[in-house]
């Protein structure tokens, strides 16, 4: 489109039909993205839903010819994880076991950690702030060893209370960052007010930061959620047989190399795996970007 | 005594965390640094032998194709990510109608497990009932398209996978950027009949400086430690073709029995990371305090 003859008044600098054409092509460029996005899905969806004889006669993109949920059906209960084949329930519950508690604790540690380093500053603790914040971004490779032989020793290797234990301590850092970047927005006239009609610590925590917090919470656990339900490395290095999260099971079916690949019910089993955080990122989308965006933007 | 408890309860309630910080991030890298220095091998050993471990590491064809992969991987990733992103950015900042149902479509992925993307994209990338024969039964019986299996390729159909995963995000960190700048220079630009791409190349962009800097540190971060991925879409394989510094060291740790070589690719991993995030942070922090 061309830039002559432009009135000044004008925000805009195509002429009129360039304009709509413009829109036209911006909207058809949006529409292939979400297309290129959508894909995988479609796909994932359509192909857990295909008797196996037509997943090898159609094509990749077809939509199955007869509906059938078997394939959810065996991936859910029967599909085989190396020797055992109960599908994917018995992880998925293992999942659930390690998540909600591992949140629920992280979460309101980082709460109280986040009030101190924020509202109760005291000589060091802007560096005790620093050094925690270091601690979410080293590659968790460099600890896995000693873990491993920690956990060893406590007697909780290969257990879901060392699942749990692993995940609050590596999610410290960044509940922390959470609630500090949250609570230094708060005034600290609020807290000295507080202290002078003779609230202690607990007691402004209590009644004045954690009725302000609700926001903060919601983002915390979604992010703690997500991090912990679909993390891998920590599953696959610290757990055994029977007390494998979802993501190491859903990798076993995936891999198993036992009789006929079934990808339909590999499909099915991701689907399922993906299916808790791609809920509640439907469903909390606004908090779980903000805190996607926490850790890397100032916050 | 409770008064005593009272002045210092802020202290005691922070110090179980820091001191697990202290233990479980500082004395475990630690204990991994130590243990690279030795001849661990099925067991920790920990009597130092200097860097034997780290010449070994540099000797081996295996880490070499790692480390060369997380080059091609990382650079890969991190550009064509940002870019990508940050035209969709562009792209849905033109006062989009729906531009929040497109926004939830394009960051989803986001939300997902590396295993299920590496799960997904594993199936329709194989070539035997994938894209492949997809183009085929299109009327092009010599379409090729066996990357996930060739070695000489398979690396780039995780760089394929990754992007779709992590696109989305950037594109909202690029979003957000491009809503904070200032909409009076942005008027006055218009007004003065700049046209619109103008006004991105020469006001918008040079004014995300910042953002661009934390995308890049978000993706190489990303990259670094990427694991999941590899495991879910490749195992690493063909052979080691697309083995990177995670999936080796895992192997080492936990298949091999060579914990002296899983300690010292973890090691160089973490400077690998240090020399990324320490400048970041340490600016950042600095920022703050001022």
């Amino acid at each position: 489109m061309t830039d002559i003859s432009m009135p000044q008044t004008q925000t805009r600098t195509q002429s009129g039909t360039g304009k709509i054409a413009l829109r036209w092509l911006l909207y058809v460029l949006l529409g292939l993205f979400a297309l290129y996005y959508l894909m995988p899905l479609f796909v994932m969806v359509t192909t857990s839903l295909k008797s196996l004889e037509e997943i090898r006669t159609g094509s990749l993109i077809s939509l199955p010819r007869e509906v059938s949920f078997d394939a959810w059906k065996t991936a859910w209960s029967g599909a085989c994880t190396g020797i055992q084949c109960e599908g994917l329930r018995p992880y998925f519950w293992n999942s659930v076991l390690i998540a909600v508690p591992a949140v629920a604790i992280s979460t309101l540690l980082g709460a109280l950690n986040g009030y101190v380093v924020a509202q109760w500053r005291f000589k060091g603790a802007n560096i005790i702030f620093s050094l925690m914040l270091f601690g979410c971004f080293i590659p968790f490779q460099v600890v896995l060893l000693p873990m491993a032989r920690l956990l060893g020793m406590m007697g909780i290797a290969g257990t879901i209370p060392g699942l749990i234990f692993v995940h609050v301590i590596y999610g410290l850092g960044f509940t922390t960052l959470f609630f500090r970047n949250y609570y230094v927005t708060i005034p600290a006239e609020l807290t000295k007010a507080a202290r002078v009609d003779g609230a202690g610590f607990l007691r402004i925590f209590w009644s004045i930061f954690l009725p302000l917090s609700l926001p903060i919470v919601v983002v915390t656990v979604i992010w703690q959620f997500t991090q912990i339900w679909n993390d891998f490395l920590f599953g696959v290095s610290f757990s055994q047989a029977g007390t494998q999260p979802v993501t190491v099971a859903l990798n076993n079916i995936v891999n198993s190399t036992t009789g006929v690949k079934e990808y339909n019910v590999d499909m099915a089993a991701a689907i399922i795996a993906g299916l808790p955080t791609l809920l509640v990122y439907v469903v909390a989308g606004k908090y779980f970007i903000r805190g996607l965006t926490a850790g890397s933007v100032k916050g | 005594m409770s008064e005593w408890l009272e002045n210092h309860l802020p202290k005691v309630v922070l110090a179980p965390s820091f001191i697990a910080v202290l233990i479980f991030v500082y004395g475990f890298i630690g204990w991994t640094a130590w243990v690279s220095l030795t001849r661990s091998k099925l067991l920790p050993k920990y009597e130092i032998k200097g860097f034997i471990q780290y010449e070994r590491l540099f000797d081996s064809p295996r880490w070499d194709t790692a480390i060369n992969n997380l080059y091609v991987f990382g650079a890969l990733f991190i550009v064509i990510a940002m870019v990508l992103g940050l035209l969709l950015a562009i792209l849905l900042d033109q006062k989009i109608r729906a531009e929040g149902a497109i926004r939830t479509i394009y960051l989803y992925p986001m939300a997902l497990s590396m295993i299920v993307t590496g799960t997904a994209w594993k199936w329709i990338l194989n070539p035997g009932l994938g894209i492949e024969s997809m183009v085929q039964g299109w009327g092009f019986p010599n379409f090729e398209f066996d990357w996930l299996v060739n070695p000489d390729y398979a690396i780039y159909t995780i760089v394929m996978a990754a992007i779709w995963q992590s696109s989305g995000f950037v594109m909202a960190l690029f979003l957000a950027g491009l809503r904070s700048v200032d909409g009076e220079i942005i008027k006055a630009a218009q007004v003065d009949g700049i046209p619109t791409w103008r006004i991105y190349t020469a006001i918008i962009i040079p004014s995300m400086a910042p953002i661009f800097l934390s995308a890049f540190i978000v993706l190489a971060h990303l990259a670094i430690k990427s694991f999941d991925l590899v495991i879910a879409l490749t195992g690493g394989g063909p052979g080691y073709a697309t083995d990177l510094p995670a999936t080796y060291m895992y192997a080492m740790a936990f298949s091999r029995g060579d914990i002296g070589q899983a300690a010292s690719s973890a090691m160089i991993m973490m400077l690998v990371v240090f020399a990324i995030v320490v400048p970041y942070l340490y600016s950042e922090l600095r920022a703050k305090n001022d």
